[in-house]
């Protein structure tokens, strides 16, 4: 097995709010390898933005992360670091693409001097040899005619190419993982892709790992080589893409796969997920999904499940896999996808 | 709704839209534009950004006046409609909007939220029979009594857009443009709201011009649908005929770029680029019948080509 270049182990972070403490990260664990695209999954609080926002020390002033949480970059713990620490991590080691283009570009720096300024802070470039390099970057992720545009100021581009400029920003300092957090949500399909494209060509280029978030599953698909599921703070389900794809074990899982259309799906077969999700400044004794769960049992109510072993390289936090659970049959969506995974991945005999 | 008996509610002829008309900034927002949506059906309506969708869903419901072309409901002309008949046009016709937060008054309560439209449109005679109508609103998009004194900020996304929802419904109108009415939701929540919309079609017998950024979510809720590109209509058809038969090598792009939650066929799968030069090369284009219901936008020669790549 490979050793990872990232790990995460127990990460918890906390918020101090005016109505209590919000429990954000309840317990994540993960490891990321070289050269690899993991992506995490989950709707809007699920903790995927908090988490990677973590990795680069970017929370807000009210947020905690609790003693014990490590956060392991080769022998460093990331998890210890003060402000003036993080200089040696942000741009330079670990890299960030936020979802909004016109938010994350300084409106009043030309945009080749903010590809260059990372050149200059990190690698020592000189002005003049940056911007050199600046120039070269803004070709790699398909800017055209990037001679006449080095000087544009962002509020002369449009979204697609705003969001290109910020990939080359984040590549500037030759990062060995780059966050993207919805890099494409804000894109309409046809551009979302082509940073895509942009995004996948770098990492191989590079042998950059990349942290994917997003909650739409037809993204994942495209460019995760494994995936994560996140539900209130915590994973829930990691495996392969294709195991998370075509052989989901969590509930969760499974309704977030069949709560999505796909361009066949019939009227009236459309399976929601009913209610929302739980409120974390009570996080719920037992499994935070277990109110929404059709397939809930009485322990999901009363206890945690921990993480059950489907493969060596797929684990899931329901109490489902244990010996002791009923079989249930999942919805028929997933049915679908799990035949699909017996015919192909499943070998004979 | 290919059923030629099918009531034409809406019928938009040669629609065409500017903004600054006779300025320097001068911009043709719509273009030529022609559809009908017949009574009881789910029109969708695509297009990327800037392409017109939701200039064109309010120009439907006159909040824009169009600089040519007309748009007919029920057989009358909008636009020339007298006060009272404006009036009834405006409770006939309602949107749902994309931010629920946004579109909600954070000052009133549920109640008069929903009140509000109840007594502009005159469905209430005394505070008994208002209170009794919000409550059958409320229970309509699954929310209850509890929820009737609150304010808007106490509720979640989904639960808000169940609000607009109810809002829109409360006038008992019989036609609905949902624009983007699930884009600012969670996944998870997404499917019950458009679970609910399509419910709340089949019980009210609704029209709705859907107006959405995610396709698979427009063919899922579509009889027909209609691709905007820069303004004009490019391709129009059965949600069947446009996603599993394209003509316009637009929409075939389009299509390509929806990734699907498929990992072997995603992976394996490149995207249409599309080169949309020749749109401006001055030729007259038309929408041209290709199969019944089926029209795309193209000369008599590209026409003939669009047919035979299909072949």
């Amino acid at each position: 097995m490979q050793t990872p270049i990232l790990e995460v182990k127990n990460l918890e972070v906390s918020f101090a709010t005016y109505a209590g403490t919000i429990q954000a990260i309840r317990g994540v664990d993960f490891q990321l390898f070289e050269g690899e695209t993991l992506a995490i999954v989950g709707e809007s609080g699920s903790g995927k933005s908090v988490t990677t926002k973590t990795l680069l020390g970017l929370n807000a002033a009210n947020a905690t992360v609790k003693k014990g949480s490590q956060i392991l970059l080769g022998n460093t713990n990331l998890a210890d670091y003060k402000e003036k620490d993080w200089d040696q991590i942000r741009g330079k080691k670990i890299a960030m693409v936020f979802q909004d283009p016109m938010t994350s570009l300084d409106p009043t720096m030309t945009i080749g001097k903010q590809i260059a300024e990372p050149m200059e802070k990190h690698l020592g470039k000189k002005a003049k040899e940056a911007r050199e390099a600046a120039l070269a970057l803004m070709k790699d992720v398909g800017i055209p005619d990037a001679e006449e545009h080095i000087d544009d100021y962002p509020h002369q581009w449009s979204g697609g190419m705003r969001q290109r400029a910020v990939i080359a920003i984040a590549l500037a300092a030759e990062p060995d993982i780059l966050i993207a957090d919805e890099p494409t949500t804000a894109l309409d399909v046809t551009i979302q892709a082509q940073i895509l494209n942009i995004l996948k060509a770098q990492q191989k280029k590079r042998k950059m790992a990349v942290i994917f978030i997003t909650h739409d599953l037809g993204v994942v698909a495209d460019v995760a080589d494994r995936v994560a599921v996140m539900y209130a703070g915590k994973i829930v389900e990691k495996g392969t893409v294709n195991e998370i794809f075509y052989n989901p074990k969590h509930p969760y899982t499974w309704g977030l796969l069949s709560s999505m259309p796909t361009t066949s799906t019939a009227l009236g077969s459309l399976h929601a997920i009913p209610g929302t999700p739980p409120d974390l400044l009570y996080p719920p004794k037992g499994d935070a999904f277990a109110n929404r769960n059709a397939y809930a049992l009485k322990i999901d109510h009363e206890k945690q499940p921990p993480f059950f072993q489907v493969s060596p390289t797929h684990e899931a936090a329901t109490w489902l896999l244990d010996k002791r659970a009923p079989k249930v049959v999942p919805p028929e969506e997933i049915q679908k996808r799990q035949a699909y995974w017996q015919e192909h991945f499943v070998k004979e005999g | 709704m290919e059923n030629p008996e099918a009531k034409k509610l809406v019928s938009i002829k040669n629609l065409t839209l500017t903004f600054n008309a006779g300025k320097k900034n001068e911009k043709t927002a719509l273009e030529d534009v022609s559809f009908d949506i017949y009574e009881g059906e789910t029109f969708g309506l695509v297009g990327e950004s800037g392409s017109g969708k939701t200039t064109l869903g309010r120009t439907v419901l006159k909040l824009y006046s169009p600089a040519g072309g007309s748009i007919e409901f029920d057989g009358s002309d909008i636009n020339k409609m007298k006060k009272k008949e404006l009036a009834d046009f405006r409770s006939k016709a309602q949107m749902i909007f994309q931010d629920p937060q946004a579109s909600l008054n954070g000052r009133l309560t549920v109640s008069n939220i929903l009140g509000e439209g109840l007594d502009e449109a005159g469905f209430t005679k005394n505070k008994e029979e208002r209170r009794k109508k919000v409550l059958e609103l409320l229970h309509m998009v699954g929310l209850n009594e509890d929820h009737a004194s609150r304010y808007p900020h106490e509720f979640s996304g989904g639960q808000k857009q169940r609000i607009g929802i109810a809002r829109a419904l409360a006038v008992q109108p019989k036609f609905v443009i949902a624009d983007e009415p699930i884009s600012a939701l969670d996944v998870s929540v997404q499917a019950q709201v458009v679970n609910l919309l399509a419910k709340l079609q089949k019980e009210q017998k609704l029209t709705y011009l859907f107006i959405a950024h995610d396709l698979a979510m427009v063919k899922y809720l579509s009889d027909r649908i209609g691709v905007l590109h820069w303004g004009k209509l490019v391709e129009l058809g059965t949600a069947d005929q446009v996603y599993n038969h394209p003509l316009h090598p637009y929409t075939k792009s389009l299509l390509s770029a929806v990734p699907v939650p498929d990992p072997v066929k995603e992976k394996a799968h490149h995207v249409k680029s599309y080169d949309p030069s020749f749109e401006k090369d001055g030729q007259e284009r038309h929408m041209v019948e290709m199969e019944a219901g089926h029209f795309v936008l193209a000369t008599q020669e590209e026409a003939a080509k669009y047919k035979a790549d299909q072949n």
